[in-house]
């Protein structure tokens, strides 16, 4: 019969040697390859003391965005939550009162802002949706969680920390790949 | 009768003295395997590209402590169709008998403290090759005892496989020994070693010997590749598999015990023992004194332990295990012609030499 591609190769079947059938040398070799293995570099990295650099395009965990004064960019408008093809994204407007300029950069903004995260597939469309720059998808992933509520981040988990009070946090919130 | 007994000439303090080593050993072999299972899992993962156990304590040291812990924590089963008594008996069984080989080996060679001269070696008797034999061929009652009382097909299986293996293997063992005993003309492991001492290790006189000695040692402590009566994926888990807790801990321990003291064995037989390396023990006693000297003898054995047993973890992560047709095949037609072989041209050639030949 014709071979079907160039590569095949006929499998040899005459009886082994009296070298192969000696077993000891085979084994020796595989030895000497097992022990070669004890010097190579491991690819495994500790864990939670150290982790792997992200790649700069990585989409993980949303992050609310400030101003640098502090103040929440989002106005509630609710492109992300049309953009969001998994229905993620559930936001409530409110209207900001006088005095709470400090608080909110424009006269609308979220009061209840929450993401699903068991049903975001972390596309970034509402990254991209966003003409306000509020939402940004950091590089941190959703950690375990013991129940399917646990999962539904509120605006306590996804605000980023007050660039004026708590610069640090802030900086190490922001990663990467948040626009300035 | 209590007159008689105290008027006996009797050395009160030699059985403190032998009390305290036989303590000293026990625990001592117990610590080895307990950090053998470390070092198992350390070497497995080092060769496969891991790190191993490192969270507890300093590069995981503490893991062994952990896992004692967590056997004793276990709940103990005992199934309620086995044999009641002969499953309890057959982990500590096995233990014993693990135990129990330790007694014959030399350790080093003496110490001379508080004006005593005290021998690290429990009972030097005079068949003691004799009596390790008879010790490891009861072993295999721990794996046929638990086996049976499990009352599981797939344990009393694995505990006929593990049957079979050992009596074939030691009759190979056993032949490749007698060759060994043609040039000492002792049995006795002290007079082994201190032949080696002056002489050359038995190792360069029968590397044959050693070999078949060596892989027999393999199939006697149920190692990969010979161990077929633990095979999971065929068999579950073999002649341990009903059991849990402690029990089952001291299976596992067991089977480093095992390793430990047949290390012991095949340093003492054909490394030249507590022998140190490159040194002339005698004019060195003589010089830094008996204690230095015995100390260096047991940290020199117990260096070439750890080769062995950093031997037997690494054919462990390299070779599969046998198929039980291969199993057999080469024991009885590779290894006992062969070992039949060695012995008969040593025999010739320790004749030869006998009758002043000089070669």
């Amino acid at each position: 019969m014709e071979p079907l591609t160039s590569r095949a190769k006929a499998v040899e079947r005459k009886p082994m040697t009296m070298w192969e059938r000696m077993y000891l040398p085979a084994i020796a070799k595989g030895m000497s390859i097992t022990f070669s293995h004890m010097f190579k570099k491991k690819p495994t990295v500790n864990y939670p003391e150290k982790t792997r650099p992200f790649s700069p395009v990585f989409r993980g965990l949303h992050v609310l965005n400030r101003d640098e004064q502090g103040r929440e960019r989002c106005t509630a408008c609710g492109l992300c939550a049309v953009a969001c093809p998994a229905e993620a994204i559930t936001m409530e407007g409110a209207e900001r009162l006088p005095g709470e300029e400090n608080l909110y950069r424009e006269e609308k903004y979220a009061a209840k802002y929450e993401i699903n995260m068991l049903r975001c597939i972390f596309c970034g469309l509402c990254e991209e949706a966003c003409p306000k720059d509020a939402i940004y998808l950091s590089e941190t992933f959703a950690p375990a969680n013991y129940t399917r509520k646990g999962f539904i981040y509120g605006k306590e988990e996804l605000l980023i920390p007050n660039p004026v009070t708590e610069p640090e946090e802030f900086a190490k919130a922001q990663g990467g790949r948040v626009k300035h | 009768m209590y007159q008689t007994l105290l008027s006996i000439n009797f050395d009160w303090l030699l059985l403190i003295e032998k009390a305290v080593l036989i303590s000293i050993i026990i625990s001592v072999s117990l610590l080895v395997a307990m950090y053998e299972t470390w070092g198992e899992r350390k070497v497995a993962a080092i060769m496969q590209d891991r790190r191993g156990p490192n969270r507890a304590g300093p590069g995981g040291l503490f893991q062994p402590l952990a896992d004692g812990l967590k056997l004793f924590a276990k709940e103990e089963i005992i199934p309620t169709s086995s044999n009641r008594l002969l499953f309890v008996l057959g982990p500590g069984l096995a233990m014993l008998t693990a135990m129990m080989t330790s007694a014959v080996v030399p350790w080093g060679s003496h110490f001379d403290l508080f004006g005593r001269h005290i021998s690290l070696q429990i009972a030097d008797v005079n068949i003691g090759i004799l009596y390790i034999f008879g010790v490891v061929s009861m072993g295999v009652y721990g794996i046929m005892i638990g086996g049976w009382a499990s009352n599981n097909k797939f344990s009393l299986l694995a505990a006929i496989r593990g049957a079979s293996q050992i009596i074939s293997y030691e009759l190979a063992m056993g032949i490749s020994i007698i060759a060994l005993l043609m040039i000492t003309g002792s049995l006795s492991l002290k007079t082994i070693v201190e032949q080696q001492q002056t002489g050359h290790y038995y190792v360069l006189l029968q590397p044959l010997g050693f070999l078949i000695f060596l892989i027999c040692a393999f199939a006697e402590c149920n190692r990969t590749p010979f161990d077929l009566s633990e095979a999971e994926n065929e068999l579950n888990f073999g002649y341990h598999q009903e059991y849990s807790s402690m029990k089952l801990g001291f299976y596992l321990f067991a089977e480093y015990v095992n390793m430990f003291i047949s290390s012991a064995v095949m340093a003492t037989l054909y490394w030249g023992g507590y022998d140190v390396p490159f040194v002339n023990d005698a004019t060195f006693g003589q010089a830094h004194g008996q204690n230095l000297l015995a100390t260096l003898q047991v940290v020199s054995l117990f260096g070439k332990i750890v080769c062995f047993i950093f031997f037997f973890m690494w054919v462990r992560w390299t070779i599969p295990r046998f198929r039980y047709d291969q199993l057999m095949k080469l024991g009885w037609k590779i290894l006992i012609p062969l070992a039949l072989f060695n012995m008969l041209v040593t025999g010739f050639l320790v004749l030869l030499k006998q009758n002043h030949w000089h070669f």
